[in-house]
């Protein structure tokens, strides 16, 4: 485009254009620079509401860690935050929005439930693996009926797994109120506290979930990032046309990788259960199926980044809960800070993938220098 | 007792089709917004804080209204110029809208030293009373002309977003936006614009559908913990159980409201059903309507085609 000496742009004087690749280490910076900004505008809110910012923080990181007690809370918190965020991951990379992790925690929670209430006579061992897999194998169906309509007609998955959520959460009301309902409890209907024999070992004072997380995230990240499957989901989540073009059965993959999702969010169901809780509840999942899907998409779907996220989530936690206690200000806060982070760090992801270019105003030949 | 528990489905019906109508609003213009709950939530909040304080219910739903539309300026901020993925920025509206009227609610609580209450004159104008007239015609009357006013806006501003929607320019340009945004924009349609007008309308409207929680549903007084329990949720299925239509959505949150209370209606003694199985009827009829509509692969009454999908307009 030839432009005369005088003539003015007419092109905007911005806009904007996809980056075609990054650098590791400027992702890092962009990070960081997100992270320090949503500290300091939630320093800001905390200013706002008259509290001092530093203290405040500093209470919050101090309280996750100040005693084995609370350490161990913090552990128990992050436990199961980090293994629905890495059952959410495959899902996600496949472009799949499951948002259905809540319904797949409860169904897995209820499948191994079944087994710790009905079966409690088998020796330890045993039990725990039949729950184990149930666990698994509940979740896992929880995340295959939408990936099949999905696969099928077509049908929207984000709205569907987000019903069925709630289709689980009233499964757990029905089964307290009805047929699973404690009878030596008077009052307020509960499922029975589960027997000793039906709980999770503990190791090193805190449940073996922890354990169970770790080596998930060694083989999440060896499954996405080495494994022929990895791949596969990956070509999927770029483009389901390239994918079949190269002769993949989309369908098989969608479906495997859900039931996948599922079972590992499932997982976390009846960790939660048969290792914090010992009981079934309404309230079993404590909305982590919700968090965790934002500490997937934070840690950029990378499993390794998913466990310092989601300690670091349990920390904010854990410190707002004793930041009530010192300061008298509601635990809800933790929620508030959390949100400001998140819409930081969302914001600034743009700046890792776009980058603005300015039209310059050039003499004679250059047209535009972008 | 049937005229009871019509007038009952009513009463909860509203919020859900304020909720409503504002996420179709939304997505109409080609967002996805998870945080109808935290928009519903803080409007929850601060309808009720203003109204506790100035006893004038015109400034208590202004002041939801602009809350639920300055929380939907976060997410259009986040989803239309950041280029943000919408299901992540809706959920985390709805933690940090729930954490929002949670803190400030507790500091009320606080402040006022146990439970705020509603004055009892303001409690007077959102109180039902039948119309002049029209409240006295049998049956009728009560049925639809003796609520609270709030029921009334409701129903008005799912009219007004319908004719708006359907039956006016600046309608038709948004719902080509959450269609075809890139065809809009090439019809010279300003398609961040409309984006962002809609996006925060949503976002007030689905706010107003709070108050109606925290000052009718909650008897004038201020409970942390059970002012917005799912409904915004149920908001979200409904929308497809309307397919995408403020019209439809009417009659659609008169039956889902139903769905609510029918457990206080049923016959114990004749019909046995486990209570959270009427919970869970909403969900369960939006499923199965998501399904069906899903397989008659036709194009009306679905999901506008771009919706959850951003606009960047140099994309290839």
């Amino acid at each position: 485009m030839r432009r005369e000496g005088k003539e003015r742009c007419h092109e905007p004087w911005v806009h904007v254009v996809k980056k075609t690749e990054i650098s590791a280490s400027k992702t890092l910076l962009l990070s960081i620079l997100a992270v320090f900004a949503s500290l300091v505008a939630g320093g800001l809110f905390i200013l706002a509401i008259g509290q001092n910012p530093f203290s405040v923080y500093a209470t919050i990181v101090k309280g996750a860690w100040r005693s084995s007690i609370a350490r161990k809370g913090t552990i128990k918190l992050a436990v199961p935050l980090l293994i629905t965020a890495l059952g959410i991951i495959p899902a996600f990379k496949m472009k799949f929005w499951n948002i259905g992790a809540e319904g797949q925690i409860i169904m897995g929670a209820i499948f191994a439930t079944y087994f710790a209430l009905f079966y409690d006579h088998l020796p330890h061992g045993i039990l725990l693996v039949l729950m184990f897999i149930a666990g698994m194998i509940g979740g896992g169906i929880w995340g295959l009926i939408p990936a099949y309509f999905k696969s099928k007609y077509g049908t929207n998955e984000t709205l569907f797994t987000l019903m069925l959520n709630y289709i689980a959460l009233y499964l757990i009301k029905y089964l307290v109120e009805g047929p699973w309902k404690d009878p030596a409890s008077s009052g307020f209907p509960k499922i029975a506290t589960f027997s000793e024999n039906a709980r999770l070992d503990q190791i090193l004072g805190v449940h073996a979930g922890w354990l169970i997380a770790l080596i998930l995230v060694v083989l999440v990240f060896i499954y996405i990032k080495f494994s022929k499957h990895g791949y596969e989901i990956d070509i999927v989540g770029e483009s389901v046309n390239t994918a079949r073009y190269a002769g993949m059965n989309v369908r098989k993959i969608v479906l495997r990788t859900m039931f996948l999702s599922g079972a590992i969010c499932g997982l976390a169901g009846m960790i939660q259960a048969t290792g914090a809780a010992y009981t079934l509840s309404e309230g079993i999942t404590g909305g982590v199926g919700f968090t965790a899907i934002s500490v997937a998409w934070l840690s950029r779907l990378n499993p390794l980044i998913t466990l310092v996220v989601s300690v670091l989530f349990a920390v904010l936690e854990k410190g707002c809960s004793v930041m009530q206690s010192t300061f008298g200000m509601s635990s809800a806060v933790s929620d508030i800070l959390q949100g400001i982070i998140l819409f930081f760090i969302l914001g600034f992801d743009f700046f890792t993938r776009y980058r603005f270019v300015f039209c310059k105003k050039k003499q004679g030949e250059g047209s535009m220098s972008c | 007792m049937l005229i009871n528990f019509l007038f009952a489905a009513i009463k909860a019906g509203t919020p859900l089709l304020l909720g409503t109508t504002g996420e179709i609003i939304t997505e109409k213009s080609g967002h996805l917004n998870l945080g109808v709950e935290g928009m519903m939530f803080m409007g929850a909040f601060m309808g009720f804080s203003v109204g506790y304080h100035t006893e004038s219910l015109p400034l208590a739903l202004l002041a939801a209204f602009g809350i639920g539309a300055f929380a939907a300026l976060i997410y259009a901020l986040l989803t239309v110029t950041f280029q943000a993925n919408q299901n992540v920025t809706g959920l985390t509206l709805t933690i940090f809208g729930t954490g929002f009227a949670k803190f400030f609610g507790e500091k009320m609580i606080s402040e006022a030293g146990g439970s705020p209450k509603l004055s009892d004159y303001f409690m007077k104008t959102i109180a039902e009373r039948p119309l002049p007239v029209l409240g006295e015609i049998p049956v009728i009357g009560k049925l639809i002309f003796s609520h609270n006013p709030i029921v009334y806006l409701a129903i008005i501003i799912a009219i007004i977003c319908s004719l708006y929607l359907f039956r006016t320019k600046a309608g038709l340009n948004m719902r080509s936006v959450g269609e075809n945004p890139a065809a809009a924009d090439a019809a010279g349609i300003n398609v961040t614009l409309v984006k962002y007008v809609d996006i925060c309308l949503g976002g007030g409207i689905c706010g107003l559908g709070g108050a109606y929680l925290s000052l009718i549903n909650g008897g004038g007084v201020w409970n942390n913990s059970s002012v917005v329990s799912g409904q915004g949720w149920i908001a979200v299925a409904l929308v497809i159980f309307a397919s995408w239509s403020p019209a439809k959505a009417i009659f659609g949150s008169l039956i889902f409201g139903a769905f609510s209370v029918l457990q206080f209606y049923v016959p114990k003694d004749i019909i046995t059903i486990p209570n959270a199985f009427y919970g869970m009827l909403p969900f369960l009829i939006t499923t199965i309507v998501l399904v069906i509509t899903s397989m008659r692969k036709s194009k009306k009454g679905t999901q506008p085609a771009s919706c959850g999908v951003n606009y960047f307009r140099e994309e290839r």
